[in-house]
């Protein structure tokens, strides 16, 4: 099969998406960018073409009669074994890099001690992973390094109370050697990891066991051919692509918006680093952008920063803000001075949901003056970006654009975190096929 | 920045003249030359001249010093002096450089203000930034013409008699007590003459923008062809040389088919023909240049090189009244216009020079350039249904340009540029 890829380079995640001659959308994939922007580039594109292998899969499945009826549980089984297969391998890896670790002198003294803790962590990690890994069980995140980190935390601390060595000292262990791991891709085949994950599956998916594995090596094996890739976003000229396969994420990300939402005419999207309002026209062609630009303020990493000022995940910022009960206002937009409204606030006695709620309507307001600037809110509205999957941050952006704007149709797509990545793979496209054939695409 | 800069010919004569003028300014007391401080917008340096008295330019020295990487330890004495942060860092690279020693931008030292001479009122920051001066020159006199602002778009001939009387009644006497000397209308005259053939050097070499490709860029090398003529030099018969010798290279590159020369050779194929409003960032000058030249974009007019003046407007100095010229001049500068004639010369610009858009690069400092920056683009937009981009920076403060950024922005507006020339 044929595919058109668009990799997003964000400054938090980078997301890949691949499209087929018709533009739909055959496979996605997103990794956290870390320190290394190839890595991360690299590992999008494959958790993509995962995605279109099992895409493919799914296809054959179901257009196979006798495996129909079962299709469904067997694509999750299969999917939670591919990925268990594959927490194992980094897991492996991660485990290596430790050991090898402790070999440093500095280890002479507890050694032992160590990797008994070591292998008891390990082992708890792969116990976890088990039951991760089975259909519908719910993940806190995509990402080895969150899912390895958290268990790895835990069961550290386990081991700790329990006399082992000190927390610090294990955690340590797990910070220094996440980095390698995370700067290296996984080697084994598709083929190879699709067939572990298969041999994981109950015994009652696997009634003709013959014929299903034939069928899954050949979607296993199937021609992938990767037409032409188009990379986007902050990072994007450390992409290892010629000028011409770059695109700015400014175009990207109002074609990626109309083609989600095709009546787009105002498209905000603000994400880790910088807020963008963007226009465009009815065919998803930019005709006038404002980005953030003497300052950073505002952005989505400013939740980040009051995440970890508060100890919580970013995650559960938007939840805790949408308890509010009054609306506090907090003026500065200012990243680092947030921190320090935030405290005094909070000894002076509001509650932290009300407080967290302003937050979220200071950086919406922010975005307000940028959206001004580049010409209004005109209907309909797409919000895009890692904050638009923030409840608070959504709701503060329905009220306040109400308020200036009247009533719009204010659109987010579940998926928008992968708008700038549909925008560059449908460039990619357009670059072979033109763009006529592609309008009404994806 | 390492690579040494190609250079045109005329470049290197501006450079000389340059080097001859700081030189001259240098050793003015030794060779009992007085000096008067002035601006560029509005400058009266034929009338200076008629005096022997030698012109000192605040906003160049910040410029060129800007150039050359000093301006940020400038900027950061003069804040630490108590100057604060929102202050136009022309004005904080000045104090700055005052204050480390007033050695200029070629490491010579410049000389002390024999009096401050305020020909432009149209910037509320001259007349602060002249107090300031004039805190540290104690005994020096000040001179102020009050320039009234176009408000209703055009010079009246009221407007110009109020200037004009006061270029008369105040600024000669003023300029003959402090050299000693008679003003003598027949230097003026011949002077004048000289800058109007500059003049139309010049208009001939910003017009030679219009053709496809461009032999020049506007704006990056616009701001050393104003150089003379907006400075010290207008009025000179070197002025008049080197337009000749510039307007010899342009047209030898037209014959030649040939772009814009840029730092780095002759520019390949032109792919935007951009107008640029607002002044250059000056600390990062060479790289902001390149984020356009490496894009293929060409800025093919500029609103930049009319801060002294609108030559291609039609202004030229004129002989044969010598002082309402002088008026007019002081009237006539970019920044004094009101903000509809410059949407409207804006507007010209895009449809004489056939730009695919307009790029406003709104400086931190500059409020006679930045307010009204939004409202521009929109309705320019409006008009010529061509795109605007913008984006931010500053004079002379190198912490205000942000590389990464700004180059993020200006590859999405050359973008956003093709792709609706796509659609077309």
């Amino acid at each position: 099969m044929e595919c058109f890829i668009g990799i997003d380079l964000g400054s938090t995640t980078t997301k890949a998406v691949a499209l087929d001659s018709q533009g739909r959308m055959l496979g996605r994939g997103i990794t956290n960018s870390r320190s290394n922007y190839d890595v991360a580039a690299q590992v999008a594109r494959q958790e993509a073409l995962t995605n279109v292998r099992f895409e493919m899969l799914s296809r054959a499945l179901r257009a196979e009669g006798r495996f129909a009826d079962a299709a469904e549980g067997l694509e999750a089984w299969l999917l939670a074994g591919y990925r268990h297969e594959c927490f194992l391998g980094a897991l492996t890896r991660l485990e290596d890099h430790c050991r090898r670790d402790l070999e440093n002198p500095r280890f002479d003294s507890d050694r032992y001690t160590m990797n008994d803790a070591l292998e008891r962590i390990f082992k708890g990690i792969r116990a976890d992973a088990a039951a991760a890994y089975t259909p519908g069980a719910a993940s806190r995140s995509d990402f080895f390094r969150d899912l390895a980190g958290a268990s790895f935390t835990a069961h550290a601390a386990e081991v700790s109370r329990q006399g082992g060595p000190a927390f610090d000292r294990l955690v340590g262990l797990f910070d220094r050697n996440i980095i390698p791991v995370e700067n290296e891709t996984e080697t084994r085949s598709f083929q190879h990891l699709l067939m572990a994950g298969y041999r994981r599956a109950p015994d009652d998916l696997r009634q003709d066991d013959d014929a299903l594995s034939r069928l899954l090596e050949t979607a296993a094996t199937a021609p992938l051919t990767e037409v032409r890739t188009v990379g986007t976003g902050y990072g994007r000229v450390r992409l290892p692509f010629p000028k011409e396969c770059i695109r700015s994420e400014i175009l990207c990300h109002g074609l990626g918006a109309h083609l989600m939402f095709p009546a787009t005419r105002t498209v905000l999207d603000i994400g880790g680093q910088d807020t963008k309002a963007i226009q465009v026209d009815e065919n998803g062609v930019v005709t006038s952008f404002q980005m953030n630009d003497r300052c950073a303020a505002g952005c989505g990493r400013y939740l980040g920063y009051i995440a970890d000022e508060m100890n919580i995940g970013l995650h559960e910022l938007g939840p805790l803000a949408m308890g509010a009960r009054r609306r506090v206002k907090i003026n500065s937009t200012c990243t680092v001075f947030a921190g320090a409204e935030f405290r005094d606030r909070l000894a002076a006695g509001q509650a932290r949901e009300d407080i967290v709620a302003g937050l979220h309507r200071a950086i919406i307001l922010r975005a307000m003056s940028l959206l001004a600037r580049s010409g209004g809110i005109r209907n309909e509205f797409t919000f895009t970006g890692g904050v638009a999957r923030n409840p608070a941050a959504v709701k503060a952006l329905r009220e306040v654009a109400e308020e200036n704007y009247g009533g719009l149709t204010l659109n987010i797509a579940p998926d928008s975190i992968y708008t700038g990545a549909v925008g560059a793979a449908t460039f990619a496209l357009r670059d072979v096929v033109g763009a006529a054939t592609t309008q009404e695409a994806a | 920045m390492t690579a040494q800069a190609i250079k045109d010919q005329s470049q290197e004569r501006q450079k000389q003249m340059l080097s001859d003028y700081f030189d001259s300014l240098a050793h003015a007391k030794e060779n009992g030359r007085k000096v008067v401080y002035t601006f560029v917008p509005g400058n009266l340096t034929e009338l200076i001249a008629n005096f022997d008295l030698l012109p000192v330019l605040p906003e160049i020295n910040a410029l060129q010093n800007g150039m050359r990487g000093r301006t940020g330890d400038f900027i950061h004495a003069a804040e630490k002096s108590g100057h604060s942060e929102d202050v136009c860092t022309y004005v904080k690279a000045d104090i700055g450089m005052l204050k480390a020693g007033n050695m200029g931008p070629t490491g010579q030292p410049l000389p002390k203000p024999d009096m401050l001479l305020l020909s432009y009122t149209g910037c509320f920051t001259f007349l602060k930034w002249f107090e300031l001066l004039r805190k540290e020159y104690a005994d020096c006199p000040v001179v102020m013409l009050h320039v009234p602002y176009q408000g209703d778009g055009h010079v009246t001939p009221q407007m110009r008699k109020y200037v004009a009387d006061q270029i008369r009644d105040k600024v000669i006497p003023a300029l003959e007590k402090l050299s000693g000397r008679k003003f003598d209308p027949d230097k003026l005259k011949r002077d004048l003459k000289r800058s109007s053939v500059a003049e139309d050097d010049l208009v001939w070499v910003l017009e030679s923008a219009r053709h496809k490709p461009s032999p020049i860029d506007a704006y990056f090398g616009g701001v050393y062809y104003i150089g003379p003529i907006f400075t010290a030099f207008r009025g000179t018969q070197d002025a008049v040389d080197y337009y000749q010798l510039l307007r010899s290279e342009i047209e030898e590159r037209i014959r030649l088919g040939l772009g814009p020369v840029t730092p780095e050779g002759n520019l390949g194929e032109e792919k935007y023909r951009i107008v640029t409003e607002g002044p250059p960032n000056w600390t990062s000058f060479r790289e902001f240049w390149r984020m356009f030249y490496s894009e293929g974009a060409v800025v093919v007019a500029s609103t930049y090189t009319k801060v002294g003046g609108l030559y291609d407007r039609g202004f030229r100095h004129d002989p044969a009244n010598p002082i309402e010229t002088l008026a007019d001049y002081c009237m006539g500068c970019y920044t004094n216009l009101s903000l509809p004639e410059r949407i409207n010369l804006i507007e010209s610009y895009m449809n004489e020079y056939q730009a695919d858009g307009l790029l406003i690069n709104s400086v931190k400092s500059c409020n006679s350039f930045s307010a009204g920056q939004l409202l521009i683009l929109r309705e320019i937009e409006k008009r010529t249904g061509k795109p605007g981009g913008f984006i931010e920076s500053d004079l002379v403060d190198p912490r205000y340009f942000s590389a990464a950024n700004i180059k993020n922005r200006l590859e999405s507006y050359f973008q956003m540029i093709e792709a609706r020339r796509g659609r077309a």
